[in-house]
């Protein structure tokens, strides 16, 4: 797995639940070191292994768990440029929802050796949508779940969404339904072009 | 193949003979970034865009050469000399600052409607987006600056991350040279090396028997003074290599400054034994070390003193006695062993025998 990922996992913990308690977690899943590198790629098994100490240390579920995660990740000041990334993908929520189709290319532009999830929108009726996640490692699904509960936030729109799981030949493929309740719902938080110096 | 013939698919379409008549909203749309100039050379138009990036000047009813200084071609005067470029690539600077470039491409236009001139940002496209405040629907979307622009700031991003990665690294580098227990000029043990073997030998349960000698290199500072640090260095490898040729592989042979070393001779307190091989580690440094031509000589003193002197093993004062042993050496003309004597030294070192009360 990535490092971006398991930093993210780490960054999460650690600003939600304290260092002490990441460092108890880290113990506990024997992974002999308490920080993860960014730029490193980690065995997914030590990934797993965390996400699983994370859990019984802070009784949690992990698709909860990873939901609140994915929520972090885009909504938290201090991870802005993920964020802004993904703002990249429109102007408007219905926009960005269609690059999300784009997604993985665009990542693999930006790095190429992220494993990143398959996505494709599917559009059913005005304002109703679902969102096709596949992705070879199982169990992230919710991880998705929370960056769009965020982002929906972020462009001020109020949106409903449900999720559902299923295990495929090459790994989960998860179904994101997403129904457009009312696209004007808040300000939401304003993007520039320009990154900020 | 008759098929061709009889229903052949572009008859329906009739072949334009003229260009499309566009709207001024579309080519808005089509080129936010350009600027229609007129056959006198005068700006008739500019797309949204580029007002955008010079909000303050009425640009339209200018020279086209007012307004921008050309790079490629040099020399515009007249509409006809941009022209001649047609289908060529322009480069452009805005007259007034800031003065960043812009690169374009020139059509003429029919019916003395003057030419076309649609430019692109270049290299500053980062900086201009950002200073003039641009957003996603200043571009047209078949344009890819947008793109470069998530590419420019998701590569930055990887950057800085693999930036801070190296300075952890390089931190964690310096931090395990700090932890290492080698002298990297001569491969020997280091001083923490050896803070941390004798701590072991004196805590350990099962007492142990060991000599410390303390060495110091005789007349090194005049070879390094007269054939320069290299020769230093080299004597100080060759010593190093004498050291440990003349002790066994248990035992511990550490650097402790430029030209001190420790020896530690595991389970062995024989005097006699212990003044032959300090005896012998004398002369072998002395026979002259050559090095690029020049014959170094060096000596050494040594000071010697034995765990078995000791009720209580106490490191300190075994390291001092065996200093005191090697500066008496020092005193009596150098280039020779002493062993550390306790009943015969000074009398506050005479409660050296009692146990500690």
């Amino acid at each position: 797995m990535h490092g971006l990922v398991n930093r993210s996992i780490q960054r999460f913990i650690v600003d939600s639940y304290g260092a002490e308690i990441w460092g108890e977690i880290c113990r506990e899943a024997d992974l002999g070191f308490d920080n993860f590198e960014a730029m490193l790629t980690y065995d997914s098994a030590l990934t797993n292994a965390v996400l699983a100490a994370g859990c019984r240390r802070l009784k949690r579920k992990r698709a909860n768990l990873l939901e609140d995660m994915g929520t972090y990740m885009v909504s938290h000041p201090d991870l802005v440029p993920l964020r802004r990334l993904l703002r990249f993908g429109g102007d408007t929520f219905v926009e960005f929802l269609h690059s999300l189709d784009d997604l993985h290319d665009r990542a693999a532009l930006a790095l190429p050796d992220l494993d990143f999830p398959q996505l494709e929108l599917r559009e059913h009726a005005l304002n109703s949508y679902s969102l096709i996640y596949r992705w070879r490692q199982h169990g992230f699904g919710t991880l998705v779940l929370g960056v769009m509960r965020a982002m929906a936030d972020d462009y001020g729109v109020l949106a409903l969404l449900g999720h559902s799981s299923t295990l495929g030949e090459f790994g989960d493929v998860d179904t994101i339904s997403i129904s457009l309740v009312d696209t004007q719902f808040a300000e939401g938080r304003g993007f520039e072009l320009g990154a900020a110096e | 193949m008759t098929q061709d013939h009889t229903l052949p698919t572009k008859a329906l379409v009739a072949v334009p003979r003229k260009g499309p008549a566009l709207s001024l909203a579309g080519l808005d749309m089509l080129m936010p970034l350009h600027i229609w100039i007129g056959p006198t050379g005068h700006i008739l138009r500019v797309g949204p865009t580029l007002q955008k990036l010079r909000p303050d000047i009425e640009i339209v009813g200018r020279r086209a050469s007012e307004f921008l200084e050309f790079r490629r071609p040099r020399e515009v005067q007249h509409l006809d000399d941009l022209l001649a470029f047609e289908g060529q690539q322009i480069s452009v600077l805005f007259r007034d600052p800031p003065r960043n470039s812009l690169r374009g491409l020139v059509v003429g236009l029919p019916r003395g409607q003057g030419a076309l001139l649609n430019l692109s940002l270049g290299i500053s496209v980062a900086e201009m987006v950002r200073n003039y405040g641009l957003n996603s629907k200043d571009f047209a979307p078949s344009d890819s600056t947008v793109e470069m622009l998530y590419l420019i700031e998701a590569q930055s991003v990887v950057l800085q991350e693999a930036k801070s990665l190296n300075s952890r690294l390089l931190g964690a580098r310096v931090a395990a040279e700090e932890r290492a227990f080698t002298d990297t000029l001569t491969g020997l043990k280091n001083r923490r090396a050896l803070d941390h073997i004798l701590n072991r030998l004196t805590n350990s349960r099962r007492r142990k028997r060991f000599g410390l000698m303390n060495v110091d290199l005789d007349y090194f500072k005049s070879v390094n003074d007269t054939y320069g640090h290299a020769a230093g260095d080299h004597v100080l490898q060759k010593a190093a290599s004498i050291f440990v040729e003349e002790t066994r592989a248990e035992d511990i042979v550490a650097r402790t400054g430029g030209d001190e070393f420790v020896i530690v001779l595991m389970n062995c307190d024989d005097l006699t034994k212990l003044k032959t091989i300090a005896d012998r580690i004398i002369e072998r440094l002395e026979k002259p070390i050559s090095f690029e031509g020049a014959e170094c000589r060096i000596s050494a003193s040594i000071g010697t003193t034995v765990s078995s002197f000791y009720p209580t093993l106490e490191i300190d004062r075994m390291c001092s006695d065996a200093d005191a042993a090697l500066y008496q050496s020092k005193n009596h003309g150098r280039a020779r062993s002493t062993i550390f004597q306790p009943a015969a030294l000074a009398q506050p070192k005479q409660g050296l025998k009692a146990p500690e009360a």
